[in-house]
C-alpha cells in the first residue's frame, strides 16, 4: 500500500467556496451567506484573475488554499493536475468557431485550450520551476492522479500538490455530457510522518458504491464527482467514522482509499 | 529510477508505417511533408499527414471508439511487434499489472469538431457522433486498455507538446512505487481544425515547409503520428535498449512562449542526466524540440549550449514529419532509439543557413557512428518540459 500524509486540503463548489464552508456543510447543512459565483484566484494578477476561464480559477483557487493550510510555498512543489475534461466551455468555443469561421479563432482561447492551462497557469503564478503534469482518465481521472502524486512521493519527492477540478458542459456538448457546476478540490500530500492525517491507497477490482455524503449529493452533477467521497469521508473526520473510502479507479477498478490518525 | 528495458517500440508518421519506415526516410533525408491538403478550406502551409486513416478501421468491438485519432492509435499498434510484446508481459505478470500511459493534446477533438458541423435543428450532435466518451481527452487511454484487454492504471497526459515524453517518467514511477510491472506508454495526436487555425491564430505557421534552426525559419510545420514502446524492468545483466533517465519542469514563465533563456529547458536536460547517472559529454545523440519557430530554436539551442560539449550531434527532426504535438515526445523517442539501435544519426532538413545563434551542437547533415546515450527534449505550452535519456545495456 502507498501512503501519505494530509496536510492539507483546497475545495470549492458553487455555494461553498472554502474546505471550511464544505466542512460546516457536511456537518450540519449550513450553507454560507453571500457566497461568490466563481472563485477569485488570489495568485492571478487582477486582471488575468477576471479573464482566466473557469477550470483555471477553480484549480487554483484550491491549490493555493491546500499550500496554505499545509504552511507550504507553491513555488517549491511539484504538482499533479487531473480533469475529466479540462474546460468545456473553451471546447465548445473552439468547436463552434472552427465550424463557423476558423479563421477568427482567439490565439488566448487557444493557448487555454490546452489541458494543461490551469497547471500552466499554477506554475506561472507562483514561480513555480517543479514539475507539473495534466491528467484525464474519464471517470477515474482524480484516482488516478492520487495514484501518481502517490508514486511520485515514492519516487522521493518530499511533498505534492494533487489537484482534481471539471467545469459544466456548455452549448452543444450538453447533448453529450451533463456536467454541472464548477467543482475543484486540492490535497497537499506529503511523505508520511507522525502528527498528521495519514492517507493510504490499493488499487483492487470492483466498482465503487454510490456516493452517499453530503458533498457528492450537493456537487454530484460534476465531472469531478467521483473525488467526492474522499472529501466527504474528510469533512466527516473519517478515521472515527469509516474503514475506507472506494474510489472508481477505472472500468472495473477501484482505489480503496484508508485514512487513519497518525 | 531503476532502467527500463524496452520490449518493442514503434513509429507511425508522416514517412510511413513502423520503424523501418522512418530509418529508411531519415537516412534518404526524404521528407514527409506536403502541402496541407487537410479540410475543406486549407491554410496555406504544409503538413505530415499519414496516409491511408480514412480507411482505416477499428476492431468491430471497439466501434464506439472510431475516430481518426483512435484510428491512428490502431494502426501504430500493429507495427514492430507491440501487440506481441504486450501479449507476452499479459501471461507474464497479469492484465491488471500492466499501466497504460499515453500522451496527446488533443485526443479525439477531431470528431467533436465535426460534430459541431453536423448539429442538428436542436443544436444536438448528430446520432453517429453521439457517443461521449470520444469527445473527452482520455478517449486515447480509454480506447486502447479495452482494445489489448488490459486492466492496470490507465492515465492519458495531456501537457501539450511534452505529453508522450511525460508518459516515459510516469511509467517508471508507476512500476518503482509497485504499482505496475510493465507499461504500454506512447502517443496520438492527428491533424485538425484546432491546432492548424489555433497555430495560425498565434502566427506561429509557416507558409514553407519548416527549416528547424536555420536564419530564415519562419514558423512550423504541423503533423500527425502514433507510436508506442512496451516498457518493463530490466533483469540484472540482461542486454538491450533501455530507458535510463528522465527530467521533468516548468518554465514560469508564460503559457504559449518559452523561458527566455531556457532555464526550465535546462533544468528538465539535468535532472534526466543526473537521474541516468552520466555526464553531457556521454550523451551522442540529441533530438532537440525544435520546432523552427524562431524563439523556441534559439532558445533551446542556448540551453543546449550550456550544457554539452561541441562533440555533442544535435538536431530536430520535425522537417521529416512537421511537428506531431503531442505525439513528438513518442515520435522522437523513437528516433533516439533508431540512433542507438542502428547508428543513425539524423541531422537536419529544409535548413541551409545556420542561424548564427546556434551552437556547434546543432548538426544539418546525417552522421553514422555508434553511440552509448541518445537523448530526447519535449516542451510544450504552459512551460511544460521533459528530458529523456535512453542507453544500451
Amino acid at each position: 500500500m502507498l501512503s501519505a500524509s494530509i496536510e492539507g486540503i483546497g475545495f470549492w463548489s458553487n455555494g461553498l467556496p472554502s474546505w471550511q464552508a464544505a466542512r460546516d456543510f457536511a456537518r450540519d447543512g449550513t450553507l454560507p451567506e453571500g457566497a461568490p459565483a466563481r472563485p477569485s484566484p488570489q495568485l492571478l494578477p487582477p486582471n488575468e484573475r477576471r479573464r482566466a476561464p473557469d477550470t483555471v480559477a477553480v484549480a487554483l483557487d484550491v491549490a493555493l488554499a491546500a499550500c496554505q493550510a499545509a504552511g507550504r510555498d507553491p513555488k517549491t512543489l511539484p504538482s499533479v493536475f487531473a480533469s475529466t475534461h479540462g474546460d468545456l466551455g473553451i471546447t465548445d468555443y473552439m468547436a463552434a468557431t472552427l465550424a463557423s469561421d476558423p479563421r477568427a479563432i482567439s490565439p488566448i482561447r487557444f493557448h487555454n485550450s490546452v489541458h494543461n492551462a490551469a497547471a500552466g497557469y499554477w506554475t506561472i503564478g507562483a514561480g513555480c520551476m517543479a514539475p507539473t503534469t495534466a491528467i484525464s482518465s474519464f471517470d477515474a481521472s482524480f484516482a488516478q492522479g492520487l495514484l501518481e502524486a502517490l508514486a511520485q512521493l515514492a519516487a522521493g519527492s518530499e511533498a505534492v500538490l494533487l489537484v482534481g477540478y471539471d467545469s459544466a458542459a456548455t452549448g452543444a456538448l450538453t447533448s453529450v455530457w451533463s456536467s454541472t457546476g464548477l467543482l475543484g478540490g486540492a490535497l497537499l500530500l506529503s511523505a508520511p510522518r507522525s502528527g498528521a492525517l495519514r492517507l493510504g491507497a490499493s488499487l483492487a477490482a470492483g466498482e465503487p458504491p454510490p456516493a452517499r455524503g453530503p458533498l457528492a449529493r450537493r456537487a454530484g452533477g460534476n465531472a469531478m464527482a467521483p473525488m467526492l467521497p474522499l472529501f466527504d469521508a474528510l469533512a466527516l473526520d473519517a478515521p472515527h467514522t469509516a474503514d475506507s473510502v472506494i474510489l472508481k479507479a477505472g472500468p472495473g477498478r477501484v482505489l480503496r482509499v484508508e485514512l487513519a490518525d497518525a | 529510477m531503476q532502467p527500463l528495458a524496452i520490449r518493442a517500440y514503434t513509429a507511425t508518421t508522416a514517412l510511413g508505417r513502423g520503424r523501418d519506415a522512418q530509418a529508411d526516410a531519415l537516412r534518404e533525408r526524404r521528407s514527409g511533408l506536403r502541402r496541407n491538403d487537410f479540410g475543406k478550406d486549407p491554410l496555406d502551409t504544409w503538413i505530415g499527414r499519414v496516409d491511408g486513416l480514412e480507411a482505416a478501421a477499428l476492431p468491430a468491438a471497439q466501434a464506439p471508439w472510431d475516430c481518426r485519432n483512435n484510428r491512428l492509435a490502431w494502426l501504430a499498434l500493429q507495427q514492430d511487434g507491440v501487440i506481441d510484446a504486450v501479449e507476452t508481459l499479459k501471461r507474464r505478470h497479469g492484465a491488471d499489472r500492466i499501466a497504460v500511459v499515453l500522451g496527446t493534446s488533443t485526443a479525439s477533438i477531431g470528431a467533436t469538431e465535426e460534430a459541431y458541423e453536423r448539429l442538428d435543428a436542436e443544436n444536438r450532435f448528430p446520432a453517429d457522433l453521439a457517443r461521449p466518451r470520444v469527445h473527452t481527452p482520455h478517449s486515447l487511454g480509454g480506447f486502447v486498455l479495452e482494445a489489448l484487454r488490459l486492466d492496470g492504471p490507465c492515465v492519458t497526459v495531456a501537457t501539450a507538446c511534452s505529453s508522450s515524453a511525460k508518459v516515459f517518467a510516469q511509467a517508471s514511477r508507476l512500476i518503482d512505487a509497485g504499482l505496475a510491472d510493465a507499461a504500454l506508454v506512447g502517443g496520438v495526436d492527428t491533424l485538425c481544425g484546432s491546432v492548424l487555425f489555433g497555430f495560425n491564430s498565434l502566427e506561429l505557421v509557416s507558409a514553407q515547409p519548416c527549416r528547424p534552426f536555420d536564419a530564415a525559419r519562419n514558423g512550423l510545420s504541423l503533423g500527425e503520428a502514433g507510436g508506442f514502446a512496451v516498457l518493463e524492468r530490466a533483469a540484472a545483466g540482461e542486454s538491450g535498449l533501455q530507458l535510463r533517465g528522465y527530467g521533468e519542469s516548468s518554465d514560469a514563465h508564460h503559457m504559449s512562449a518559452p523561458h527566455p533563456e531556457g532555464l526550465g529547458a535546462q533544468l528538465a536536460m539535468r535532472d534526466a542526466l543526473a537521474r541516468a547517472g552520466i555526464d553531457a559529454a556521454q550523451v551522442g545523440y540529441l533530438n532537440l524540440h525544435g520546432t523552427a519557430t524562431p524563439a523556441n530554436d534559439t532558445i533551446e539551442a542556448h540551453a543546449v549550449a550550456a550544457l554539452f560539449p561541441s562533440t555533442l550531434h544535435a538536431s530536430s527532426t520535425k522537417g521529416w514529419t512537421g511537428h506531431t504535438l503531442g505525439a513528438a515526445g513518442i515520435v522522437e523517442s523513437v528516433f533516439a532509439l533508431l540512433a542507438l539501435e542502428r547508428g543513425l544519426l539524423p541531422g537536419i532538413l529544409n535548413s541551409g543557413a545556420p542561424d548564427p545563434n546556434n551552437g556547434p551542437q546543432i548538426r544539418f547533415g546525417n552522421a553514422e557512428r555508434e553511440i552509448d546515450y541518445a537523448m530526447n527534449n519535449s516542451f510544450g505550452f504552459g512551460g511544460n518540459n521533459c528530458s529523456l535519456v535512453f542507453g544500451r545495456a
